[in-house]
């Protein structure tokens, strides 16, 4: 029966076939048929790229800027190992035209590979927002010797806390946005067995955010620690909001300085941090705390997702290279209300945040002061670029405390486009 | 235990054991979510099911890992999977007023390929419909009696609605762009024909000017992105606003909702309590809707066991709530009204939908049920039902008892 209806069908005949059919059944009993490959053909058919190329028309982000009907058309029907497709990868880009404070990258990956199987639209997106950082033709060096930074411990009449960040992949496994339950489960048991190993100040314990007590739960809200379901469209339209809280938690050193996030927006979140201006010592224990954990999975046969283009590779492409961001929490009233502030900003390779992250503006004169780049400069440049900044800013603001004027700075080059 | 050698840095680190991007595999062309279905396979089904220990949908109730392992491996032609289906009830544990679904359908065969998860949940949430049922389609306005005459001091507006969906396309769960499109460009094109009172204007969501939004708000037509957190996780916000659009006929009596939660919703509706009024003008529009699809070679999705077939399980069968917004402030606060509702086979809601609470007396009174009576039958329950919620709500004005009108169950 299927055979015979396969010899009438082509085209857009096949939907004028079915309806004329009439009774449910029989449409039914073909269309059930898991011959999957004339569903397929038929689908490919009736539907060529052009008539699936998103609305791009309100967008401003970097994907909407790289991707054009030819991109599309040559990307659409490609898979990765892991069956991810192109438009899994734009969703967020497609459902999100843009952001009030940033401009955002509009997609993500779902694995390793995607870097790869979808470069032309990756490489062109990782151009734009890594300020022309080229994937084909550059390097990305890792640098983790902690040793290397200097002048990096603030005055805390200005610094109420530093912090660094960085994510890690687990090669092998599926990144948020595409990992099926299993594999969210398999990061969360390798992530959680290797941090059972950490020692002396790094000892610690991980908290599952489906099984924490409403005490645990308390303690670290209070501790500013724990992590809540997203609720940013960019993020829940990149699908990594499934199966919440399944496999998420938050792991912490016993003096809480030193804390990782299972399976929130990347695999892991690794973030070293402390009260006042010691810089040094926080990225001191980020890089042996790194190092450690590296060293564990290895043991049991598993690595980070790395290479020599991209560095670590994370879910979204902003976060390539080092992933990382430093940052403080730094007073300055008398700066920040001065007309230069943000050229200064700019032209040190600084971004201003509100005290809540990312999406906040801020409140008052304090600060989230951090490096802008992430892909292209390692990280202890990177650090030591954002150490250099903040002491400038201080010197600023002490002079203009003074009555005296400042200046600004010139401008930090780039890596040669 | 997955391992790679530590010197392996490559980019084509593929867990398959393939080296090189593939095409889309067969089954797989739509793409939302989890249809690496193939993928996960390598995992054990223990590894794979979710955990719902603190879930309270007709989904958690009737998924078991026996149940789960059975089914994991199928999809529907276009490739929609079993954790496709059940998405929205794993991220969605429960709701404050109602006991949601939890599952939704991708397309049609999603009813076929999973009917041993649906039948049961149909089961459960249409009041025990068996899977050898059948459903009657009855859209004939004339079997109704009486309905004209509801008592506009207390029912304030009359509204019938329901759903179809165009065969031959997925569901808004599921579909490509280039599918809703589609729908937009048939459904525009159908709706274009309609004549007399039924004819009028289609308002795509993604060009309407800002004058046309200000009215369309106003007359309380417009529908905004889902916020909701159960549509959304079933992936029906994607691609919002696009193929999505309101057509409405000039008298503002007739309204059309594309690409929302299924292809189509159609609403009749009006001010005061004419239900009679507003069920003929349901038929006829929807019979003459069904029949310009027709005309283009386009049914709409519907057999004899479901009646017509929609993305949400809870709207087979009629897809049909036909209801008041009724005053009931005496009423409302009686020990009975629960009571009452339920032998009615009725229900209540907030004025502002599903997801509100009631305000000032005045209650959304509509059908429970969509699957197993017939739209005469269902709109008939209201029209009664109604009638007697307002002759009790003038005897408890007048202070006197309402035991002797107590109904028996329907």
């Amino acid at each position: 029966m299927a055979s015979s209806f396969t010899r009438l069908i082509s085209g857009r005949n096949t939907a004028a076939l079915l309806a004329s059919l009439g009774a449910g059944t029989m449409a039914a009993g073909f269309l059930m048929s898991e011959t999957g490959p004339l569903a397929a053909d038929k689908k490919t058919k009736l539907y060529p790229p052009s008539s699936d190329f998103p609305d791009l028309r309100k967008h401003n982000n970097c994907m909407a800027a790289a991707l054009t009907p030819a991109i599309y058309a040559k990307l659409r029907d490609k898979v990765t190992p892991n069956n991810w497709t192109l438009d899994q990868s734009i969703q967020t880009g497609v459902d999100n035209p843009g952001h009030p404070f940033i401009k955002t990258v509009g997609c993500v990956a779902g694995d390793e590979e995607s870097y790869e199987v979808f470069a032309e639209l990756f490489d062109p997106v990782i151009k734009d927002r890594h300020n022309g950082y080229d994937p084909r033709t550059m390097k990305h060096p890792t640098d983790l010797d902690s040793s290397k930074i200097t002048n990096a411990v603030f005055d805390e009449n200005y610094v109420l806390s530093s912090r660094v960040r960085t994510g890690r992949s687990i090669r092998g496994l599926s990144l948020p946005p595409a990992c099926s339950r299993a594999e969210r489960r398999e990061v969360e048991r390798v992530v959680v067995t290797a941090l059972a190993g950490l020692k002396g100040d790094l000892a610690g314990r991980y908290y599952g955010l489906g099984d924490m007590t409403e005490k645990e739960q308390q303690q670290l809200i209070d501790d500013h620690f724990l992590f809540d379901k997203p609720v940013s469209p960019l993020l829940t339209c990149a699908f990594m909001a499934r199966d919440w809280p399944d496999a998420r938690g938050i792991w912490h050193n016993n003096e809480k300085t030193f804390l990782i996030w299972v399976n929130e927006e990347d695999h892991t979140r690794v973030i070293s941090m402390e009260k006042g201006g010691n810089m040094k010592r926080v990225f001191e224990r980020f890089c042996r705390g790194l190092k450690q954990v590296e060293h564990l999975i290895q043991e049991r046969g598993w690595e980070f997702m790395w290479n020599e283009r991209l560095g670590y590779i994370l879910t979204c492409p902003s976060n390539l290279g080092t992933g990382l961001r430093a940052g403080v929490h730094v007073r300055l009233p008398k700066l920040s209300q001065d007309p230069r502030f943000s050229k200064i900003l700019d032209n040190l390779r600084l971004q201003k945040r509100g005290t809540g992250g990312v999406d906040t503006a801020a409140t008052g004169d304090t600060f989230d002061i951090s490096n802008n780049d992430r892909l292209g400069k390692s990280e202890v440049e990177l650090v030591q670029l954002l150490v250099d900044g903040v002491n400038h800013l201080i010197e600023c603001e002490k002079k203009l405390e003074k009555g005296q004027d400042i200046k600004v700075p010139a401008p930090i080059t780039q890596f040669r486009k | 235990m997955l391992s790679s050698s530590a010197g392996t840095i490559g980019i084509f680190v593929s867990t398959t054991g393939s080296s090189s991007p593939q095409i889309r595999q067969q089954g797989s062309t739509m793409p939302f979510g989890n249809t690496h279905n193939q993928m996960k396979m390598k995992f054990a089904s223990e590894q794979e099911y979710p955990d719902l220990s603190k879930h309270n949908n007709h989904m958690a109730k009737i998924l078991t890992p026996a149940l789960y392992e059975r089914l994991r491996s199928k999809q529907t032609p276009s490739g929609f999977t079993l954790d496709d289906v059940i998405q929205t009830g794993v991220d969605n544990p429960g709701h404050p007023f109602i006991m949601t679904v939890g599952c939704v359908a991708g397309d049609e065969e999603t009813y076929e390929v999973f009917k041993e998860l649906l039948d049961p949940v149909i089961e459960d949430r249409h009041g025990g419909y068996k899977p050898s049922d059948k459903h009657k389609t009855d859209l004939n306005p004339s079997n109704l009696k009486g309905g004209d005459d509801l008592d506009s001091n207390y029912v304030l507006s009359s509204r019938v609605r329901t759903g179809r969906s165009v065969r031959g396309f997925c569901l808004p769960p599921h579909c490509s762009r280039g599918e809703r499109r589609a729908v937009e460009t048939l459904s525009i094109e159908a709706l274009a024909s309609l004549s007399g009172d039924l004819k009028g204007k289609y308002y795509a969501l993604k060009n309407m000017t800002e004058a046309e939004q200000q009215q369309l708000i106003d007359d309380h037509f417009l529908f905004d992105k889902p916020v909701s957190p159960l549509l959304l996780a079933s992936g029906m916000g994607r691609d919002w606003p696009d193929a999505r659009g309101i057509w409405h006929n000039d008298n503002k009596t007739f309204l059309v909702w594309v690409n929302e939660e299924d292809h189509l919703r159609v609403i009749s509706m009006q001010k005061g309590g004419n239900m009679k009024e507003v069920f003929e003008r349901f038929c006829t529009g929807l019979t003459k809707i069904e029949t310009l699809f027709k005309e283009r070679n386009h049914a709409f999705m519907w057999n004899e066991h479901l009646g017509y077939v929609l993305t949400c399980p809870s709207n087979l069968g009629t897809g049909l709530r036909a209801g008041v917004h009724v005053k009931l402030p005496n009423m409302s606060k009686h020990a009975k009204f629960e009571e009452v509702l339920k032998k009615l086979r009725l229900q209540k809601r907030g004025t502002g939908g599903v997801d509100t609470a009631a305000v000032g007396g005045v209650f959304d009174i509509s059908n429970a049920d969509r699957l197993g009576f017939s739209e005469v039958e269902l709109v008939q329950m209201v029209v009664d039902g109604v009638k007697l919620l307002v002759e009790m709500e003038k005897k408890l004005e007048k202070g006197q008892s309402i035991d002797d009108l107590m109904p028996a169950q329907k």
